[in-house]
């Protein structure tokens, strides 16, 4: 049996879900229109006013927001709601320059715990679960999300944060905690320490609801094995208030995007152009409900399909894949597109650990890419004929799926870093 | 009779030989023989030690990845021709060595060599028939 948050909201049927859609989105252009300038000044530009957005269909007319505006925005210009109004402020890590700053009022709080709750319950979460979440609390969409979803739901809930794998590991034995919510990469980590410590059998967990960062099904299939649970992927952006935007049920083919609060669109990232359903391209979403930081057609630079396909779960709002890789964080070697996310599924199906690292230089104006990897037990043997072999179908299989040569370079078990936030899988030593 | 031996991953950078015979060092793991195979990038080292159960516990417990392979000790006669004779009953027999390398010391007169091949019972009872003794473990002081 199938079990909801808010069954009617999630099981809505498509034409009361584009209702809730044309009334908020004409609100929400209205009470953006009137309380930030900076989105005003853009309307202006394109000569559009309020009126011209009368449903979901006008959507288009409106310009983008991107990181850009956020930095340049930074740290008032987007925001909708008089401070006294506002209750917190959440921001991204800021890998990739100026931090985003978002602002929420005690309403936008509620609603976004409200999205992270449907996530815990689709994923199997009820008031008798004990619910261990070990994203980082604190300034991290993750960590203040998941509790106070988990809240909501009325689980028993941990309020672990990030790192103190022995603690971590401690808790999670002794209060028998039952879903677990990380990143997937510490997902992987923890998967790993407690197969070292022989703790399978003495832990309680039967799900793990896991975001933040790009994985694949490679991936989820191992934690799924390693900790003997079922593996819930989870979407969210702190500029669209973090983690809960979309969320995995059952049938774990994609996430539902909660659109009663967003809406979504696919763009070809290039010329901004809205594609047809089921294409692939980069993620937009508009907020409808949000107050103080109400943002307008914001361009993730994820890259996905979405696809409105009955689902067997009854949820009825449109599914996003999971994200293909990032318009932005893709790099380009040798004028060829590469993922991250496509080197992790050769290395899975290889038998080696999906921590790696990507080391990206430019040698005598040649781009280099160069692949360090763990060796693995299965893949070590006492014949270096053997083990060059397995590196050589290693480097073919990285050369069928990239398109291009990739040097791998093999290293001992645990030396590459294992972070316990997001991890670094990229160095990009070129300078262009 | 075969030998255990312990071979474990190598990563080519400073220090990792060094922190391996430190750890058994450390334990008071003995070792009778040690060979390196190597690529520019990475090696395997070979080890014969007095306990190799214990060794290979230890090394695995610091994270080493390592296989243990049943080998051969073969007493070759060390003189002049002592290998070579060897290796030609074996060559001719069509046994095919995948890598062979000597034990520290020698003992009256014989050296002792490791040889690693797919079938060791074959191997042995070739040297058996042709009159060349195997070396047992407890020869080399292995337990």
């Amino acid at each position: 049996m199938e079990r909801y948050y808010q069954k009617e909201i999630e099981t809505a049927d498509r034409e009361q879900i584009l209702a809730w859609q044309n009334e908020r989105l004409v609100k929400q252009v209205h009470h953006v229109w009137d309380n930030v300038p900076y989105y005003r000044a853009k309307m202006e530009e394109k000569g559009l006013t309020p009126e011209d957005i009368r449903s979901v269909e006008d959507l288009h007319k409106l310009p983008f927001l991107t990181k850009d505006d956020l930095r340049e925005a930074y740290p008032y210009g987007l925001l909708a709601k008089p401070l006294k109004d506002c209750v917190r402020i959440q921001s991204t890590s800021g890998t990739t320059g100026r931090r985003v700053v978002a602002f929420y009022t005690q309403h936008d709080v509620d609603l976004w715990e409200d999205c992270c709750a449907r996530a815990i319950v689709a994923a199997g979460g009820t008031n008798e679960d004990v619910c261990h979440v070990c994203y980082g609390y604190g300034l991290f969409t993750g960590g203040p999300g998941l509790n106070g979803g988990s809240h909501k739901v009325g689980c028993l809930t941990l309020p672990m944060s990030s790192g103190n794998t022995e603690r971590q590991l401690q808790f999670m034995v002794d209060l028998e905690a039952t879903i677990l919510c990380c990143t997937p990469s510490y997902a992987a980590y923890l998967a790993e320490s407690i197969h070292e410590r022989g703790l399978r059998d003495k832990i309680k967990l039967k799900a793990g609801i896991f975001g933040a960062e790009a994985w694949s099904e490679e991936m989820r299939q191992d934690i799924q094995d390693k900790l003997g649970i079922k593996a819930y992927d989870i979407y969210g952006l702190t500029e669209t208030s973090g983690p809960g935007v979309a969320f995995e049920c059952s049938e774990q083919t994609g996430m539902h995007i909660n659109e009663d609060h967003f809406i979504a669109e696919i763009i070809n990232p290039d010329t901004g152009e809205v594609l047809p359903e089921g294409s692939k391209g980069e993620l937009v979403f508009t907020a409808i409900t949000k107050e103080a930081f109400p943002l307008l057609r914001y361009r993730t630079r994820d890259i996905c399909i979405l696809s409105r396909k009955k689902c067997s779960c009854g949820r009825t709002h449109v599914k996003m894949s999971k994200p293909m890789g990032r318009s932005d964080d893709m790099l380009i070697v040798k004028g060829v597109n590469v993922f991250p996310s496509q080197i992790e599924t050769v290395l899975l199906e290889q038998g080696y650990p999906a921590n790696y690292q990507i080391v990206v230089d430019r040698i005598n104006n040649s781009d280099t890419l160069e692949v360090m990897v763990e060796m693995s037990p299965e893949n070590f043997s006492d014949n270096l004929g053997y083990i060059t072999k397995m590196e050589k179908e290693l480097v073919a299989s990285l050369k069928a799926m990239l398109g291009i040569y990739a040097k791998v370079r093999l290293v001992a078990p645990k030396s590459i870093a294992r972070s316990e936030g997001k991890a670094v899988r990229v160095i990009d030593k070129r300078k262009i | 009779m075969t030998i255990p031996q312990i071979s474990v991953f190598l990563e080519n950078k400073a220090g990792q030989l060094a922190d391996i015979t430190g750890i058994l060092s450390e334990n008071h793991v003995n070792m009778r023989a040690i060979s390196i195979a190597e690529t520019s990038d990475y090696g395997i080292l070979r080890l014969i030690v007095d306990d190799a159960s214990k060794a290979s516990s230890i090394l695995l417990e610091q994270g080493f990845i390592l296989t243990m392979t049943p080998v051969v000790g073969v007493a070759v006669s060390d003189t002049p021709g002592g290998l070579s004779k060897v290796l030609s009953i074996i060559s001719r027999a069509e046994i095919d060595v995948e890598y062979m390398y000597s034990v520290f010391g020698q003992k009256d007169g014989q050296a002792c060599m490791i040889f690693r091949v797919a079938d060791t019972d074959r191997l042995t009872e070739l040297l058996d028939e042709n009159g060349i003794g195997t070396i047992t473990g407890e020869t080399l002081g292995i337990h």
